[in-house]
This record gives C-alpha cells, sequence and structure tokens, in this order.
C-alpha cells in the first residue's frame, strides 16, 4: 500500500479496479457498489495524571456489494494489492449467488451531487503523538493537583464512493476531541470538546473546566429519589437526543411500528427543534452515507411538531419515500440512524444560568450507562455522573451524590416539559458512528430518580 | 507471519524500546441475518496485519499497519517506540512487567466441524426458516442471525515469546418482537446475544433454533397482554442466563485490576473494590465461589494463551463469599505486586491488549431450579435479559429481564411482562441461598463486550447456574 506525504493511504483507482474486477467476474449486468477509505488515527490516553496507553493505527478499508437479480452480500477487506481486491470481489459474487433474493432490496442508488466534500485540517490529519501529549500536559497541569484522566483523539479519512450505476463521490475528513475528568478523593468532575482542528481544542481550558466541576462536587450528600426539576449540561442532552434517533426517527424502527413518531404531531415542546446536519462546519462526517447517498440537513421537529424521519434506501422503500442520507454500517438491523443532531441554543445562558430560574432541583453534568428498557416510550434508565447538584430557589446550594434514573426521553421533551434552553454550546463526538452532536444544556420540568448509586 | 512479527519487534528495539511485542493476525469473519423469514444482510470481512507495542522507561507506545512488507513492519515498530518516547514525556512511576514462563508453542481450540466450510445456503436456509416459523405464527419482527470468527495469530516478544494460535469462535440467535399498543415485547432464544463459544458449527446445531421458534414466538405475544411485574421487595430467581449478566457486569469487570488501579477511569470507570481488602472482603454468601478460567474447553473465553503470551489458567476470583483474585495483565498485576492473571487480549491486530474477562463464573451449587421454585412461597423467576445498567464503580444495578413468572406457595403461576430488579453488588450476592447444580452449567458467551479507548469490542465466557437471591428490589420503573 502507498501513502501521500501526509501519510494517507493512496486509494486512487482502487474503486474503479474493484467495479473492473465484479464485471470481469460475474458479467456485465451485475450491480454493486464499492467504498474505500483509509487514513491514520492516534488516540492518546492518560489516567493517574500520566500517559498509560499511547496507540496509533495507519488503515485501509475497501467494501464491495455486489447485487446479481436481487441477490446481494457484502465483502470487506483492509488490503488494496491486486490479489486482495481479486479475492474480495470473488468472495462476494460467490456469497451472493448462493443466497435468496431479497425482496426488499431498494436498488443502488442513483448519481446526485454532495453539499460538501466534508471539513478537513491538515494539522490535524498529521497530528503526532507529541501533538497529542501536548495537549495531555496542558490537562494535566491545570487540573491543579488533582488526578486527571481522559483521551486525546485524532483523525484524518480520505473516502471514496462509486457504484455500477454511475454514481461516484469523494470526500475526506479530520475530528479531534478531548476528553477527561479530574477527580478529588470522592468526586469527579468532567471536561469535553470536539472539532475538527486539533488547534481548536485546548487542553488548559477544558481541564480547568473539569477541575471546577469535581471541586465543586467534593463532599456530596445523599439525596432521597423522587422527581425533580432538572437542569441538564449538554453531555445528558446529547446521550436524550441520541436515543430519541436511534429508537424513535429511525425510519427502520417507524416502519416496525416500534416508534413513538406521529408525523405532523406536536409530540415536543414547542420550544423544542431539532436538526440532523451532516454538512455544517463542525460535522466531522463524510459527505455521503453508508449507501452512497449524499448528506444533506434535515429538520426532524420544528416548533415541537415531529417533522421527518430518517431513511436508508432499505427503509424509504418500505415507507413510500426517499433515503435521507442516513444509511449507517450494519443498517439492515440498526435501521437509519441520524447521529449529527443539532439542538439550536437557546437564550437561557449558562447551566448556571438556567439553574438560576430551578426551584428546587439537581443540575446534572453527565449520564452514564444509560440502556432503554422500551423503544416504544424510550423508557430509558441510567445514572449521572461527574457531577451533580441540588438547586434551592435557583441558588446551586450542594453536590449530591450519583442517582439512578428510570425516565421517559419522549416525556422528558414533551409539551409544556421544557422550561428554558441555554445558551452554551457543547460540541460532542461520539465514537459509535463518528460523528458530533452540537447542544445547549436543558432546564426541564421533571425528571424521575428511581434509587441512589450507593443503595 | 513469525517473520512480520519478529521483524517489527527488531524495528522496536532498534529504535530504543527495552521491549516491545507484537502480533501479526490473519482474521476472518462471517455473519448473516434474516428477518420475517428473509436474509436481510450477509457479511465477510477479511483483515491481515501486524500490531507493535514498545515499552520506553514505563511507558508504552503501540503502532499497527494493515498487510505490511517486513520493511514496513519493522517501521511500525520503530513508530511504536517513538509514540513510546512521547507518552515517557508524561510518565508514571516506574514499572517492570510482571515475570512469566517465556513460552514457543502451538495452539488451537477444538472445532469438529469449520464454520466457514457450512454453505453459505444451509445457513441462510436455517435462519429464514427459524424467522419464517415465528412471523408465521404472528410476531411482527422475527429475527435470527449467526456469527463466525476465525483468527490466526503470531506472537513474538523481545524476550523471546513466539506463540502461534488458530482460534474459532462461532454462534447463533433468535428473537421475537411483538408490537404493542403502547410496547414492544420481546422473547430470544437462547438468550438476549444469542450464545457463543470457542467451537465449529456443532454448537449452532446443539443449539437447535428451529426446536424453539414457535416457543418464543407465543411468549412473547403472551407478554403483551400479562399482567406487569408488580413493585416490591420479593425472593428472586434467576435463570442461568441472566445469572451470566450479573457476573460479567457486577463481578467481572468489578474484578478487572486495571480498573481498581484507576486506569480506565475517566471512560469505564473504577471499581469499588480496594485492593487492601483482597483475600478478607465478603462478597458474597458462601455458596459464592467465581473462577476465571481460559481453559474451559469450548468456551468463548477460552484460549491457549494470552497476547502477552502468558499460559492460560484458573484463577480464584471469590472463594465461598471471599474476595480472593483479580484479572490482570503483565504491567496491572507487576504494579499490584500480585501473579500475572494472563488476561491481556486484544480486538485485532489494531488495538492493544488490555485487561480483559476470560471464562468468569459461578462453579455449580448444591441445588436445582424446580427446588429453588419449590422452596419458594412468594418470589418471582425472571430469564433472558432485556436491560442492563450498572454504575460506573459496579456497584448500583439495576437490570431488566424479558419474562417473570409469579412464584406462589413452591409453584410457578402466571407470565409479568417488564421484570426488572436492581441491587448493590456485595448486598445481593450475599443475599443467594440458593445455586444451580452441574446439570444446569452453562457456559453463556458475551460477543460484544466493549471497553476500551478506541474501543475493542471483546469475547468474554460466563459459566453459570440457576440461583435464588432473597429480599431484592424488583418492578422498578
Amino acid at each position: 500500500m502507498t501513502h501521500d506525504a501526509a501519510g494517507m493511504p493512496v486509494l486512487t483507482g482502487v474503486a474503479d479496479q474493484v467495479l473492473e474486477l465484479v464485471g470481469r467476474v460475474a458479467g456485465s449486468g451485475a450491480e454493486a457498489d464499492v467504498h474505500v477509505s483509509g487514513g491514520e488515527t492516534g488516540l492518546t490516553r492518560f489516567a493517574a495524571s500520566f500517559v498509560h496507553q499511547n496507540v496509533a493505527e495507519r488503515y485501509a478499508r475497501v467494501r464491495v456489494r455486489v447485487v446479481l437479480d436481487g441477490r446481494w452480500a457484502t465483502a470487506s477487506v483492509n488490503r488494496t494489492d491486486p490479489e486482495a481486491l481479486d479475492r474480495l470481489v470473488r468472495s462476494a459474487v460467490a456469497a451472493a449467488r448462493l443466497r435468496p433474493v431479497d425482496p426488499q432490496y431498494p436498488g443502488l442508488a442513483p448519481s446526485a451531487p454532495a453539499v460538501t466534500t466534508g471539513n478537513w485540517d491538515e494539522a490535524t490529519a498529521t497530528a503526532s503523538p507529541e501533538d497529542r501529549v501536548a495537549v495531555v500536559r496542558e490537562f494535566v497541569a491545570a487540573v491543579g493537583g488533582l488526578t486527571a484522566a481522559g483521551y486525546v483523539q485524532t483523525l484524518g479519512e480520505a473516502a471514496e464512493y462509486c457504484n455500477t450505476l454511475g454514481h461516484r463521490l469523494t470526500g475526506r475528513r479530520t475530528a479531534a476531541t478531548v476528553d477527561g475528568i479530574a477527580r478529588t478523593t470522592e468526586s469527579d468532575g468532567v471536561g469535553r470538546h470536539s472539532s475538527v482542528r486539533l488547534g481548536d481544542l485546548s487542553g488548559a481550558e477544558i481541564g480547568a473546566v473539569a477541575a471546577a466541576k469535581a471541586r465543586a462536587a467534593a463532599e456530596p450528600t445523599e439525596l432521597p429519589p423522587g422527581e425533580y426539576e432538572v437542569v441538564l449540561e449538554p453531555s445528558c442532552v446529547a446521550n436524550l437526543l441520541g436515543f430519541l434517533a436511534l429508537h424513535g426517527f429511525n425510519g427502520r424502527a417507524v416502519v416496525e411500528g416500534r416508534s413513538f413518531v406521529e408525523l405532523g404531531t406536536p409530540q415536543f415542546d414547542a420550544s423544542v427543534r431539532l436538526v440532523d446536519d451532516p454538512t455544517d462546519a463542525l460535522s466531522a462526517a463524510l459527505p455521503y452515507d453508508a449507501e452512497g447517498t449524499p448528506h444533506n440537513r434535515l429538520d426532524l421537529v420544528v416548533g415541537g411538531v415531529t417533522s421527518a424521519v430518517t431513511h436508508d434506501r432499505r427503509t424509504a422503500k418500505a415507507a413510500g419515500g426517499r433515503s435521507t442520507g442516513h444509511a449507517v454500517p450494519g443498517g439492515e438491523r440498526l435501521g437509519a440512524v441520524a447521529a449529527d443532531l443539532r439542538l439550536p441554543t437557546g437564550a437561557g445562558g449558562s447551566s448556571h444560568d438556567l439553574a438560576g430560574r430551578v426551584g428546587r432541583g439537581l443540575l446534572i453534568s453527565d449520564f452514564w450507562y444509560t440502556r432503554i428498557l422500551d423503544p416504544r416510550t424510550t423508557v430509558v434508565t441510567g445514572l449521572t455522573r461527574n457531577g451533580v447538584w441540588l438547586v434551592e430557589d435557583g441558588t446551586v446550594t450542594r453536590p449530591v451524590r450519583n442517582l439512578r434514573f428510570t425516565q421517559s426521553y419522549l416525556d422528558a421533551l414533551a409539551p409544556g416539559a421544557v422550561l428554558g434552553i441555554g445558551s452554551d454550546t457543547g460540541v460532542l463526538g461520539d465514537s459509535w458512528f463518528d460523528s458530533v452532536t452540537v447542544v445547549p444544556s436543558l432546564h426541564l420540568a421533571r425528571w424521575r430518580f428511581t434509587g441512589g448509586a450507593a443503595g | 507471519m513469525f517473520d512480520l512479527a519478529a521483524a517489527a519487534v527488531e524495528g522496536a528495539l532498534a529504535a530504543g524500546a527495552r521491549y516491545a511485542d507484537a502480533r501479526a493476525m490473519r482474521s476472518a469473519y462471517e455473519s448473516m441475518s434474516a428477518k420475517n423469514g428473509d436474509i436481510e444482510d450477509l457479511t465477510q470481512r477479511e483483515s491481515v496485519g501486524v500490531g507493535v507495542r514498545a515499552l520506553v522507561g514505563s511507558s508504552w507506545g503501540f503502532f499497527a499497519v494493515p498487510d505490511p512488507s517486513d520493511r514496513a513492519a519493522g517501521q511500525a515498530g520503530e513508530r511504536a517506540t517513538e509514540i513510546a518516547r512521547a507518552s515517557a514525556t508524561v510518565p508514571g512511576a516506574p514499572v517492570d512487567l510482571a515475570e512469566v514462563e517465556v513460552r514457543q508453542d502451538s495452539w488451537a481450540n477444538e472445532c469438529r466441524e469449520d464454520p466457514l466450510s457450512v454453505p453459505l445456503t444451509e445457513k441462510g436456509d436455517l435462519l429464514a426458516g427459524v424467522t419464517g416459523t415465528m412471523h408465521a405464527a404472528g410476531i411482527p419482527i422475527a429475527e435470527a442471525a449467526y456469527q463466525v470468527w476465525d483468527t490466526a495469530k503470531w506472537l513474538v516478544s523481545s524476550e523471546g515469546h513466539r506463540i502461534d494460535q488458530h482460534i474459532r469462535e462461532c454462534g447463533c440467535s433468535s428473537s421475537a418482537t411483538a408490537v404493542g399498543e403502547r410496547e414492544t415485547q420481546r422473547r430470544s432464544y437462547p438468550g438476549i446475544r444469542g450464545q457463543y463459544g470457542t467451537r465449529g458449527w456443532e454448537l449452532v446445531r446443539e443449539i437447535d433454533l428451529p426446536a424453539h421458534a414457535a416457543r418464543i414466538a407465543e411468549e412473547a405475544l403472551a407478554l403483551l397482554s400479562a399482567p406487569r411485574c408488580p413493585p416490591g421487595e420479593t425472593d428472586l430467581i434467576l435463570g442461568s442466563e441472566q445469572v451470566a449478566l450479573q457476573i460479567h457486569e457486577s463481578v467481572g469487570h468489578a474484578v478487572e485490576l486495571d480498573r481498581i488501579l484507576g486506569w480506565e477511569a475517566a471512560y469505564a470507570g473504577t471499581s469499588w473494590l480496594d485492593l487492601a481488602q483482597l483475600g478478607s472482603l465478603r462478597f458474597g454468601s458462601d455458596l459464592m465461589t467465581i473462577t476465571a478460567d481460559a481453559t474451559l474447553p469450548g468456551a468463548l473465553g477460552s484460549f491457549g494463551y494470552d497476547d502477552e503470551g502468558t499460559p492460560a489458567h484458573p484463577v480464584d476470583i471469590v472463594r465461598n463469599g471471599i474476595w480472593t483474585g483479580v484479572l490482570s495483565g503483565r504491567d496491572s498485576a507487576a504494579i499490584a505486586e500480585l501473579p500475572c492473571g494472563g488476561m491481556m487480549r486484544a480486538d485485532g491486530y489494531a488495538r492493544l491488549p488490555m485487561v480483559r474477562m476470560t471464562n468468569v463464573g459461578l462453579l455449580p451449587g448444591p441445588h436445582s431450579l424446580a427446588e429453588m421454585i419449590e422452596a419458594t412461597d412468594d418470589g418471582i423467576l425472571m430469564d433472558t435479559n432485556r436491560s442492563w445498567s450498572i454504575d460506573d464503580q459496579r456497584l448500583n444495578f439495576q437490570f431488566g429481564c424479558e419474562v417473570g413468572w409469579e412464584i406462589k406457595n413452591g409453584r410457578r403461576r402466571r407470565m409479568l411482562r417488564n421484570p426488572t430488579y436492581t441491587g448493590i453488588g456485595p448486598r445481593f450476592w450475599g443475599s443467594m441461598d440458593m445455586l444451580g447444580g452441574p446439570d444446569e452449567w452453562v457456559f453463556w458467551g458475551t460477543p460484544n463486550c466493549g471497553k476500551g479507548q478506541p474501543g475493542q469490542v471483546g469475547h468474554t465466557g460466563h459459566p453459570a447456574v440457576p440461583a435464588r437471591f432473597r429480599g431484592v428490589r424488583v418492578g422498578v420503573r
């Protein structure tokens, strides 16, 4: 495999070679699409205030889907040499011939231009281990004697999609994340931020946020479970919206009847507007989805009214619509997922400003280990983490110990339930979908806590 | 492939590493899934590459490359050392690796029927048939899948390790999801994640998905109209699949030494366990004896050697209710001044080996499920995991199961929907007063244990039997 000056694998021509091989092996009537991607990613991890794991990987991926009269199969390999590509295509063709016809096969993506070419920063793509460690050093210094733990990650990737319908798109992307905690002997505080550019991320600033939270969360006391008004900081809000996207707005869930979504219905508070936008300047996405459909901005909720669901080609066919460009790897089982969620900021100020309007409630930094109990009602259980504080008469009065909650996420944003939207902005990377969620803090009328973490 | 790994190690040493090891790996993966009688997905993946780990001072560096030449493997070793040198600018305490026997060996698990050689048509017919049966029985979302992993790896270390292993794993799953007016209900067989092992296709044949398709379809539909699990405190009997999950979450992760040392603090979390109490802390009742044993034939967490070259061996974790052991690797064991457990594994050539569960499970007890039901006046039997959540110290958990049954006066009565239970690890394990026997001992396999950054998916095994727990809070919703 050859690489360019920036260390990126040279992928030119690989996709064309694969399509040519498909024609040669399976005949000219065969359909196929090819994804080729490659790059380098590095992740520097620290714990107990030292770098304990520091890894980098150069990678290449070639994935082909071959379709023979409605029978299809995919195969992938991490090599680009002619022998590997030949073996890849023969494997996919043999598998496609052996499987039954897929009556739901939606066809390949037609030609369509991309809205972007992807966000790219050369310095991030070529970031060295020293660059990442320098950010770690800033973070550790900023926590001022507390214990630090977390990671700094950089990624640079180039990619190409093409298919036998003549559709072809290319793109590239960079991403960087700093995510860490500061620890006292009995409390943790978190700071995290993602960007297209490592240079945007200050270990000192993010570490200082984590340290301030950890100190403010020290000496927590128990609070009885029950229903509380809450201010959720951006990490919690991103978690909440992610569940709604996966289990609600997902076209597969809608088609199968296990989604809450009712289009045109005011299912959310009138102040809620929810957008998915993998094309904006903050996005770390490629310009197209896993089926080669160009990404586009999509309004999911406008003025509290559910306005759209996300589709890949399969769910779109089942629903009688068009793909919205939300196919994800493994989508045959996961469905079509909005992973670049944007909740526009409000006028509520910071999370502490929002807390200033709370009678008696909780200010929460982070959620942990959230799991869905029922997808239809989006009832989720999980715990608070990295800082929870009691708010009384608009004043943050004391830290409390972590609590377990069991809460319908849909109900949490129901009409009348959103009391304020912050003007702060969390830019939060999601490693599961390689995406970025951009959200403010939220002031919600009620949240159901079902136990204390200590029993 | 040994030569590639050796070139990577030599590259790292030449660049200044004081220790290095490298794994060359060739991996194949195949999966198929079906829904409602149709095949939905057929995926085949192959990868070849080398990952090399270098130690400079007390600091690690790791670099991975796909399909390298000898020269590129050597350069990967150099990159690993460069990365370790960068790590050393924010160093930890001085550390040496725990001593282990240096071996040159080959190992492969028993595999009577190569899963990748079973015709795709036969596999497709199996999944389509099972899901077709459930769909025809009125299930709107009937799904089934199998997965196969075929991994060959060659380990070389600067201490002289030279070990090759061939590990074949497979398994399958099926589920019936019924959709009601306000909620969905699901029944799975053999468990929520299916059942997996370091075995050949004979495991899938033994699981026999078709024999259970009609039953789980019927149970999923019945759950829609079953009464809700009432809230309260009661005696709880768990089926062995749920006990396996309980072990995984509240014991297995809690005894990982990297968590105890704080190395996973920012992400996976830490542990409520304090090494000062190793050997004296009461973790559960006298019936609770848990081992981590990578030598169990066919269990999903079995291997010949871990990814540092430490031979597989059983380790006591809890003995008669007392905490006795941890899961460790060579660096963490050295820091804790404990024997090396040999539990370091990586998810492919491009990932750093880290502490992983092997087969962490209960040794069987003196009772049976039937005896537990008979001995219970008022309780609930729950089976098959549906949801799982536990705090970052592995202490407070809330788990949901797919199905519950009311137990009254020693008999199993009506079905209950949405059963959940919650508790605190050591209190819960301390309340265990009945434990299933050898006839009910199942080596459950979990093929999707997430840990680490970048994320790694681990394959773990959990020998388990049914068990009864007294005075548990249930019906939390």
